[in-house]
C-alpha cells in the first residue's frame, strides 16, 4: 500500500469513526512512513539476500 | 538538603536516626507540598509507618536487610503494589486494586524499603510532560509554572522535594531521565530486560525499562540492585578518572539544543577533561532513523494494548493520549517489521561507537523544563514541538537498549536545571554505574537546591 493510498484510506476510516482530529497526526505519521521506508536497511526482493546474521544489505562492512 | 541513602543507611546503623523519624519527615513534606506539586495520587502515610517502625524494630533486633532498609521510597503508579489501585493516571483503570507487588516492587519490600505512595504519571505514561493526567498536572519543584518532565513526573519531583529518598520510574522513551534531568536529580534506565517489567502497566513492551530517580550515583547503584532482587549489595566504587573514555557523538545529538544547556555541557566537557578523561568526538550513522523507528514500534505495541478499552470506554482516556494511541492502530505491519530491522541496525551503530570507550557523553533533555501547557518551545533559531524535542536525545537508547543515566549538570540562569546522559555497553549497567560515580563530581557543577520554589 503506498503510503497515499494509506493515508486517504486511514483518513476517511478515521473521520467514519468519529475522530476527524486524527488527520493531523495521521499526516505526520504518514511522514514518519516515508523516512522508515526510505531507509537504506530495507531489504529488497530484487537485491542480494540479507545476511545469515540478519545484517541489512549494504551494512555488512560496518561490523 | 535531604539525606541520601548512603547517608541514611550509615546513620541509621549508628543509632543517630530512625526509618520512623525519616520517613515521618517525608510524609510532612508531602503534606505541606503536595497541594501546589501535585506529586502524588496517594499516599499510604498509615502503611509507610508501619513498615518504618517494622523496620526500626528489626535494626534493634540485630536483623539488617541491607542498604535500602527503613528507606522511605515512592513509586510511579504504573507499578502494581498489594493492595492499592495502580491507576496509570487514567480514569480507565478505575476500580483497579493491585493482587500482589510487581516483582521489582516484591523485591524492594523484601530489601526493607519503606513505601510513602503512588506518584503522578501523564496517562499511561504516554507523554513526556505529565500534562495528561486524570489527577491533574504535576509541578516542577524548581518552577511550579514548569513541568517536572515525564511519564515519570510525579516522581521525579518527589525526591526533588524532600517528600522520597528514592523513587521507581519507567522509561520507555526517557520517562525516566527526562523527569530526572527537569528537576535536577539522576534517573537510571538499566539496560533492556535486566530489571523485571511483570506488574507494570506497559506501554511498550518491546521498549519498556523499571529503574530509579534518586539524589547521586551511589543511590541509583543501591536501588537499582535492589531492584533486581541481589542481596548482598555494597556501595559502588568508582573507575579512577585517569583512564576513563568517553565519547562524545556530535551531529544529530547536539543539532537540536538550546544555548545555556548546550554551555553547561561543554562546561563539564572541560572540567573531565582537565580531570583526566580522555574524550573523543564521533558521529552515530542511521541518527535521522531513530524517530521513525521508535515511533512505528511504540504506537503499535501502545495500540495493541490498549485497543479493547479505546472501543468499550474512550471517554476515560484523556483527549490527548486517545488520539495518540488511536494513531497505532494504523499502522501497518510491513512498516512495524521495517521499524524492527531499523532498531537492529541502530543497535549495532551504538555498539560500535562503544567499542572503544566506556561510556557514550551527551545532554539528556535539549531544553530545560518547559513551561507547562507549551505545546512548543524555542530552540535556538527554531521552533520545536516540545514531544518531539524532549524525546530526541533519550529514545534512541530505548530504541537500542544500551543503559542510559542522566547526571545533574549545572542549572540555567533562570534556575533551572540542566543534565547529561552517559550510556554504557548493553548489559553492563554495572560499568557504566562505576564511570557515572567517577565522572559525578566533575558533571555535577555544585548542589542544586532540593525544594526550589515550594517553599516560597
Amino acid at each position: 500500500m503506498t503510503i497515499d493510498a494509506w493515508l486517504t484510506a486511514a483518513t476517511a476510516d478515521a473521520e467514519r469513526r468519529g475522530l476527524p482530529e486524527l488527520k493531523p497526526i495521521l499526516e505526520t505519521l504518514g511522514r514518519a512512513t516515508a523516512a522508515l521506508r526510505a531507509a537504506d536497511f530495507n531489504d529488497r526482493a530484487n537485491a542480494d539476500s540479507p545476511g545469515a546474521s540478519g545484517s541489512p544489505s549494504g551494512l555488512g562492512a560496518r561490523g | 538538603m535531604m539525606l541520601t541513602i548512603e547517608e541514611f543507611g550509615r546513620r541509621l546503623r549508628a543509632r543517630e536516626v530512625t526509618s520512623a523519624q525519616v520517613t515521618d519527615e517525608c510524609l510532612k513534606r508531602i503534606d505541606a507540598d503536595n497541594g501546589r506539586l501535585n506529586a502524588f495520587i496517594r499516599v499510604t502515610a498509615d502503611e509507610a509507618r508501619r513498615q518504618a517502625e517494622e523496620a526500626d524494630r528489626e535494626i534493634t533486633a540485630g536483623r539488617d536487610r541491607g542498604p535500602l532498609h527503613g528507606v522511605p521510597i515512592s513509586i510511579k503508579d504504573l507499578l502494581d503494589v498489594r493492595g492499592t489501585p495502580t491507576t496509570a493516571a487514567s480514569r480507565v483503570r478505575d476500580g483497579h486494586i493491585a493482587a500482589r507487588d510487581a516483582t521489582s516492587i516484591a523485591h524492594l519490600r523484601q530489601a526493607g524499603a519503606v513505601f510513602v505512595g503512588k506518584t503522578n504519571l501523564h496517562e499511561f505514561a504516554f507523554g513526556t510532560t505529565n500534562e495528561d493526567s486524570a489527577f491533574g498536572v504535576a509541578r516542577n519543584p524548581h518552577d511550579l509554572s514548569r513541568s517536572p518532565g515525564g511519564s515519570s513526573g510525579g516522581s521525579a519531583a518527589s525526591v526533588a522535594a524532600g517528600m522520597a529518598l528514592a523513587t521507581i520510574g519507567t522509561d520507555t522513551g526517557g520517562s525516566i531521565r527526562i523527569p530526572a534531568a527537569a528537576c535536577g536529580i539522576v534517573g537510571l534506565k538499566p539496560s533492556f530486560g535486566e530489571v523485571s517489567i511483570d506488574g507494570v502497566v506497559p506501554l511498550s513492551r518491546t521498549f519498556d525499562h523499571v529503574g530509579p530517580l534518586t539524589q547521586t550515583v551511589a543511590d541509583a547503584s543501591l536501588v537499582y540492585h535492589a531492584l533486581l532482587g541481589d542481596e548482598h549489595v555494597t556501595s559502588p566504587v568508582p573507575l579512577p578518572l585517569h583512564g576513563v573514555r568517553l565519547a562524545i557523538p556530535r551531529g544529530y545529538f547536539f543539532d537540536v539544543l538550546d544555548d545555556e544547556v548546550r554551555a553547561r555541557f561543554e562546561e563539564a566537557v572541560g572540567r573531565l577533561r582537565a580531570a583526566g578523561v580522555h574524550l573523543d568526538e564521533i558521529e552515530i550513522h542511521h541518527t535521522a532513523d531513530i524517530a521513525p523507528v521508535y515511533l512505528h514500534i511504540v504506537l503499535a505495541d501502545a495500540a495493541a494494548y490498549h485497543a479493547t478499552t479505546l472501543e468499550t470506554m474512550p471517554e476515560r482516556y484523556t483527549p490527548n493520549v486517545r488520539v495518540r494511541l488511536e494513531m497505532g492502530r494504523y499502522v501497518l505491519a510491513e512498516d512495524y517489521v521495517r521499524a524492527l530491522a531499523g532498531r537492529d541496525v541502530l543497535r549495532r551503530e551504538v555498539d560500535a561507537a562503544l567499542a572503544q570507550h566506556d561510556a557514550l557523553m551527551l545532554p539528556t533533555l535539549p531544553i530545560p523544563a518547559p513551561t507547562i501547557g507549551a505545546a512548543t518551545v524555542p530552540v535556538g533559531t527554531k521552533t520545536e514541538p516540545v514531544r518531539n524535542v524532549m524525546l530526541r536525545l533519550t529514545q534512541p537508547f530505548n530504541v537500542t537498549g544500551h543503559p542510559a543515566i542522566s547526571l545533574p549538570s549545572g542549572q540555567t540562569k533562570g534556575g533551572l536545571p540542566c543534565a547529561i546522559q552517559l550510556v554504557g555497553c548493553r548489559m553492563q549497567t554495572d560499568a557504566l554505574l562505576k564511570v557515572a560515580l567517577a565522572c559525578e563530581p566533575q558533571i555535577a557543577a555544585g548542589p542544586l537546591p532540593r525544594s526550589g520554589k515550594v517553599g516560597g
